[in-house]
């Protein structure tokens, strides 16, 4: 399997009363209010740095993606991460993962086309190619994208992408939400007709019929676990099934946030209140921006409201203690930790684990302790798991090979 | 009252099958629903119907099996086009329209875009226009409570509650939200974000009498864009509501017409503006000049 490092990039240093001076991460926080500029330059550069600390401790893939208006994480634009990512890690077996760029929010969407083209050129064909539909508060409040046409405009959107990547004739692009005279893309990526793509979604919804229907792999971007996702990963594999798809467990990717440490009880310490800072401060999002109306589709909004009908968490409430006992938090020794991991892995069929090593708080000598503890105590436990079965057809080809450091000389 | 009969028309080349409520007797009277679907406004069209044979469509995508026509009409000039279909097909002749928040904007933009196909309109706390000073608060991202607060004076009325509380059974309860909260995608698809999409620009071509109705503790969209609207619609009068928010049609009902100013002719500081419908206008200023706190002399101009 894969285990690749996710990173949110948020606001570390909060101030103690902010989940009461806010109600929201997202939209209501003023910049000039919260920000500290200096700080802020040392997010971006610490971000980088973890992640490429992450590339070099051996983890398979780097994951960015974009919010707006947010202190919950503030990668506007991920590929401006992924260049960077890209270049430093050149000559390393690491895919540059885009979870990514929101196409109903960019227009023309054909910019982020040229964006991934030039991440797939400058890493030599290690991009994975992310297309979120977008939440609410980025795409319909952040950015004003008609809600009830987000989806449809996400789904024309991708095929311009897609046919602007590998078409071998000059077109002219003539649909609803998208008119191009002429679509002549430079560059175009080194992967054709188009780098393996990966569609995140927070449940089972549309977006995931969608992704099977395409035979695309579904990021479950999901903040509370394997242990609470079982529900949800046994809908998607009912579905992929139904539709005629292969069990190949490289159709998921999973989040999951992770903090290791020499015994459990010094890692229930040491991250404890990194966990509630990113669950009471950054994570809290009012339902009324995360629900706009036409954000789901009809057959979805009805099933969303059955399902929500005995109400919903409130993550104030809970304590680190309590993140961690449900799951939402796998913490402990590498024993311990490893344990959780590879029950969860194996009980969701997960094949691409996207480990969210900083969480809230967590400052970057902390980040950088659970990667390196996580690349030497759990990976190598981990990274057997499925490949004895199952090739990953979502991953770069360049990198697929069994020693895919002859694949990379090209580029190295 | 008999039960309305819906009509259900084929427009836009059999893409889309519309539902239209029609009730009552006399004139024909078209009513475009606010944001919040025909559901929500059926008491208001009850009354109307008691005057009028009132014909009520559902928006795009809120007739019942086809919340998938709102991905059929693209923009306002295709949804305009739609509306003349509908109107052609309900073989109307100068109807008059009447139309609430969103539904009063449609309901004016179908008189400028075809004068001559409506007789008479009454807008209701009309969305459509924009200040910088006084933005329009988006209905459509309020929590609950604020929701509630923004849209009636007194979020604990038993308007209030009949607009909001859903059945305490599952099928019923999910049925209504789902309605409520796709009407509401249905009707922001020409509104998001911000809602002026030029009709300043055409508002000069209506050329029915226009009366605009506006609650004066309404939160969503400022008073103060009433006398906006009269500027850009020649001839319109203002009729402005006392203790009413933006749903003046829900919250205002006739038995309230007895308490007021006792010396005027009509039966209290009301105007008569649609049908049976009374409302107060005791704090329009234009009225005010004329009249002092109290209108009594408007003239039903939707009759």
């Amino acid at each position: 399997m894969k285990v690749c490092m996710f990173h949110l990039m948020p606001y570390r240093d909060l101030p103690a009363d902010f989940d009461k001076r806010y109600n929201s991460a997202y939209l209501d926080p003023v910049w000039f209010d919260v920000a500290d500029p200096d700080k802020v330059t040392q997010y971006y550069n610490a971000t980088l740095d973890e992640l490429i600390f992450a590339a070099k401790s051996g983890f398979h893939g780097l994951c960015t993606n974009q919010h707006h208006q947010t202190v919950y994480g503030f990668m506007a634009n991920p590929s401006l991460m992924a260049s960077v990512l890209a270049r430093q890690t050149n000559g390393d077996n690491v895919a540059i993962i885009q979870l990514g760029s929101t196409l109903p929010s960019t227009s023309p969407p054909t910019r982020i086309a040229e964006e991934y083209a030039m991440l797939d050129c400058i890493s030599g064909g290690r991009l994975v190619a992310g297309f979120p539909t977008g939440l609410p508060t980025d795409a319909t409040i952040s950015n004003g994208v008609i809600p009830v046409d987000q989806r449809e405009m996400f789904r024309e959107a991708l095929a311009l992408v897609k046919k602007s990547w590998s078409a071998r004739e000059i077109f002219a692009w003539n649909g609803k939400h998208y008119q191009l005279g002429m679509v002549n893309l430079w560059p175009r990526p080194i992967q054709q007709p188009s780098p393996p793509i990966w569609i995140p979604g927070s449940g089972i919804s549309t977006t995931a019929e969608f992704v099977v229907d395409q035979d695309y792999c579904f990021c479950q971007l999901s903040y509370y676990g394997a242990k609470n996702a079982e529900q949800a990963s046994d809908r998607y594999w009912e579905m992929v099934a139904q539709k005629g798809r292969d069990d190949n467990p490289y159709r998921l990717s999973f989040l999951q946030l992770i903090g290791v440490a020499e015994t459990d009880a010094e890692a229930e310490d040491l991250y404890a209140e990194h966990a509630e800072y990113f669950f009471h401060k950054l994570l809290h999002t009012p339902q009324h921006y995360q629900v706009v109306p036409g954000c789901l589709e009809y057959g979805a909004l009805v099933q969303a409201l059955r399902n929500t009908a005995g109400g919903s968490l409130n993550l104030r409430q809970l304590k680190a203690k309590d993140f961690f006992n449900q799951g939402f938090v796998v913490v402990g020794s590498p024993k311990t930790v490893r344990e959780q991991l590879m029950d969860g892995i194996k009980r969701l069929r997960i094949g691409h684990l996207l480990t969210l090593l900083q969480f809230g708080s967590m400052p970057t000598e902390v980040c950088k302790n659970n990667i390196g503890l996580f690349a030497r105590e759990v990976l190598p436990h981990l990274e057997g798991i499925w490949d004895d079965k199952y090739e990953d057809r979502w991953w770069p080809q360049r990198l697929r090979a069994r020693h895919p450091k002859h694949a990379m000389a090209a580029t190295s | 009252m008999a039960e309305a009969e819906v009509r259900r028309l084929h427009l836009w080349q059999n893409r889309i099958e519309a539902e239209v409520e029609v009730s009552g007797s006399g004139k024909p009277m078209l009513y475009f629903h606010g944001p919040w679907g025909l559901d929500a406004d059926r008491p208001f069209v009850k009354r109307l119907a008691d005057r009028h044979t009132v014909y009520a469509p559902k928006f795009l995508g809120t007739s019942r099996d086809d919340p998938n026509a709102i991905h059929v009409i693209d923009d306002w000039l295709d949804l305009l086009v739609y509306h003349a279909e509908l109107i052609e097909k309900l073989a109307l002749t100068e109807p008059s329209a009447v139309g609430h928040s969103f539904g009063a904007l449609l309901a004016a933009e179908i008189a400028a875009a075809s004068p001559s196909a409506i007789g008479k309109l009454a807008m209701v706390a009309p969305v459509g226009l924009w200040s910088d000073e006084r933005p329009v608060k988006n209905w459509m991202v309020l929590s609950d409570t604020a929701r509630r607060a923004a849209l009636f004076p007194d979020p604990d009325s038993a308007v209030a509650r009949q607009f909001f509380d859903a059945p305490k059974d599952l099928d019923g309860r999910v049925d209504k939200l789902a309605k409520f909260i796709w009407a509401q995608a249905c009707s922001g698809k020409f509104v998001w974000p911000v809602p002026d999409r030029g009709f300043k620009n055409r508002s000069h071509r209506i050329a029915a009498p226009a009366l605009i109705i506006w609650g004066a503790q309404d939160s969503i969209v400022a008073p103060a864009y009433a006398q906006d609207f009269a500027r850009l619609i020649k001839g319109a009068r203002v009729a402005m509501i006392a203790d009413a928010g933006h749903l003046p049609h829900l919250e205002q009902r006739p038995p309230n017409f007895s308490k007021g100013c006792g010396s005027d002719p009509e039966p209290g500081p009301r105007i008569r503006v649609i049908g049976n419908f009374w409302i107060e206008a005791g704090i329009d200023d234009e009225a005010r000049a004329d009249h002092g706190n109290c209108v009594s002399a408007a003239r039903p101009i939707i009759q």
